[in-house]
């Protein structure tokens, strides 16, 4: 009697028990569909152009000439790789150092001060949107180029140098949690050994968190490769390799967003571009399993 | 002696720097409010843009900016919930758990831009819904899902476990402890993630190009019929947001006083994100203060 009746209570809470699990399961199963499609979709786009449309993969990645509209059209993507790379690596080459003295401050100097107001004002960095930094780029630093350096203000370097500010919550933040998370006996150590804090931080702390910072500037670089609107507004958008800082270049994003509106769907030069955006996508896998491979580094 | 000045000027240095960041950011914030704020006013955030004469405002761009982020939140907040509950509680410990995680990983690094052209193509084209405020939102939701994920599972982590273990130890099962034991613990962490995350939704420009599109219908806003083409509550119509407004004025804008309305625009957004950023902290705190019963 008693047992018949606890499982006619029981039934509806073993029923929703498995709903639960079930409609959960799918949510994340529509995620998996989801990325899988976003790589099957851009793939074979990206790879029409050699197989239906017979253009050498070689001479994309190698190529200097980009005429999509030409005759003979040239697809030579190099310029724009060489924009995306070199906008991005130089970015974090000024993000880099900046973003280690933060944290160092933060964790280090004056935990106090530094979780106080440096902690929101990087916060508030990582919020600030991508078309404002753009703005403020173009408003700011491509006159004061302009002024300072020959040339049209334009280009590579004021690309990176927004970039840097956009990149620096992401290296920032990951440095100070990887200082922060430092066994304490390490630094005591070199302390009671009568280091002071400086050979400490730089013979100690930066050596055994080397891993956790490279994690940081590789995710700032990856998030500086894909960043497509704000590089766009101040980087000039000539389609070839510039020859100096301050001289009109490209990136894939910038010529992803300033001719995929412009090219039919299914044409040679639209299908060029999926081709830039494939080269993009795999550079972001590259990017997430040198994060991992760092990760697994400094576990050990 | 020589280590204790490399000692002072080391620490001077890494100060500088810290200063400096402070001043960038001051300066930058400092800037755009400065030079947008005069330009706001009530006719500027309510009238429509004007694209060769001075005097347009960013009313519709506005609007399209708020119910963007309703739509998108509609959605994502339900499934990222889903994906995070089943990640934190459900998945098993194995192999194909792991696999998952690298996905999501993969997923949050996805560009948006990237994200973007695949609305293009699947729900612009495939699936038809046009350049519209829905396929938009969709895009945004592919976007963002990482990140509720993310915030998710945080969230059910940080709650206590024998919490967990007494709300199992009464006979409720794993699906009840869930939703009435542990979502209201994590509540605050929850709640905070998305709030910030709305505000990356509010920002997003790239993922918007090819999917809301870079126009807007002249929208009539006393037709509130959802299905009318000029009503501003259609989510099948082209929707241009604030943010792509920002960028489409900074490349092509015609009107004399584009620099000025990017400039209100910026000021405008940024007050938002703002916005967004000391209300998810101050409803962050509130919340654990109210669950905690800290003082």
């Amino acid at each position: 009697m008693a047992q018949s009746f606890d499982r006619q209570k029981a039934k509806p809470h073993i029923a929703e028990e498995w709903v639960g699990k079930i409609v959960t399961l799918l949510c994340i199963a529509l995620l998996i569909i989801t990325i899988f499609s976003i790589v099957y979709f851009v793939a074979s786009k990206g790879l029409s152009t050699f197989f239906k449309n017979n253009v050498n993969p070689i001479d994309l990645l190698t190529g200097l000439k980009w005429s999509p509209e030409g005759e003979p059209p040239f697809f030579g993507a190099l310029p724009f790789i060489f924009g995306s790379f070199s906008t991005s690596i130089l970015a974090a080459l000024i993000a880099a150092p900046l973003g280690f003295c933060a944290s160092v401050f933060m964790v280090e100097i004056s935990p106090k001060f530094g979780r106080r107001y440096l902690q929101p004002v990087i916060e508030l960095l990582a919020g600030i949107p991508s078309v404002v930094y753009g703005f403020v780029g173009l408003s700011v630093i491509v006159p004061f180029f302009r002024d300072v350096f020959p040339g049209q203000g334009i280009g590579i370097a004021a690309g990176a140098l927004v970039l840097s500010i956009m990149i620096l919550p992401t290296i920032t933040t990951i440095a100070t949690d990887a200082l922060a998370a430092l066994p304490k006996g390490l630094k005591e150590g070199s302390y009671a050994l009568g280091s002071t804090r400086w050979q400490t931080i730089y013979r100690i702390v930066l050596p055994t968190t080397l891993p956790s910072l490279m994690t940081g500037i590789v995710l700032g670089i990856a998030r500086a490769f894909g960043e497509a609107l704000a590089v766009q507004m101040v980087i000039g958008n000539a389609p070839h390799i510039p020859r100096s800082l301050f001289e009109s270049a490209s990136t894939l994003t910038s010529a992803i967003t300033l001719s995929m509106g412009n090219t039919a769907m299914g044409s040679l030069a639209n299908n060029a571009l999926w081709s830039l955006a494939l080269i993009l996508m795999l550079m972001t896998f590259v990017f997430v399993f040198i994060v991992r491979f760092l990760e697994g580094r400094s576990k050990l | 002696m020589k280590a204790k000045t490399a000692d002072k000027i080391a620490t001077a240095v890494i100060i500088a720097v810290s200063g400096l960041i402070v001043l960038v950011l001051a300066g930058l914030l400092g800037y755009i409010l400065i030079r947008g704020v005069g330009h706001i006013s009530f006719d500027f955030l309510t009238s429509p843009p004007e694209t060769i004469r001075i005097g347009g405002g960013i009313g519709p761009q506005l609007f399209n900016s708020i119910f963007l982020l309703v739509l998108t939140m509609i959605i994502t907040i339900p499934i990222g919930l889903g994906a995070g509950i089943y990640m934190s509680e459900y998945a098993p410990a194995n192999r194909i758990t792991n696999f998952i995680r690298l996905i999501v990983e993969v997923l949050s690094s996805v560009p948006s831009i990237i994200v973007g052209l695949f609305g293009l193509l699947v729900l612009v084209n495939m699936f038809n819904f046009g350049f519209s405020l829905f396929s938009g939102a969709l895009a945004l939701t592919v976007f963002n899902l990482p990140l509720m994920v993310r915030i998710t599972e945080q969230g059910l982590k940080g709650v206590p476990r024998e919490q967990k273990e007494a709300s199992l130890a009464l006979g409720l099962t794993k699906w009840k402890t869930i939703t009435s034991v542990m979502l209201p613990i994590s509540m605050p962490v929850v709640l905070t993630g998305t709030i910030l995350a709305a505000g990356r939704v509010f920002g997003e420009a790239a993922a918007l190009l090819f999917t809301a599109g870079m126009s807007s219908p002249r929208l009539d806003f006393t037709n509130w019929n959802p299905l009318s083409p000029f009503s501003p509550l259609n989510p099948f119509r082209p929707a241009e947001t604030l943010a792509v407004h920002i960028w489409k004025i900074n490349s092509e804008g015609l009107a004399p006083d584009a620099s000025q309305i990017a400039a209100g625009a910026s000021a405008v957004l940024v007050i938002t994100v703002l916005l967004f950023n000391f209300g998810a902290r101050w409803l962050g705190r509130y919340m654990y203060r109210k669950f905690t019963a800290i003082k």
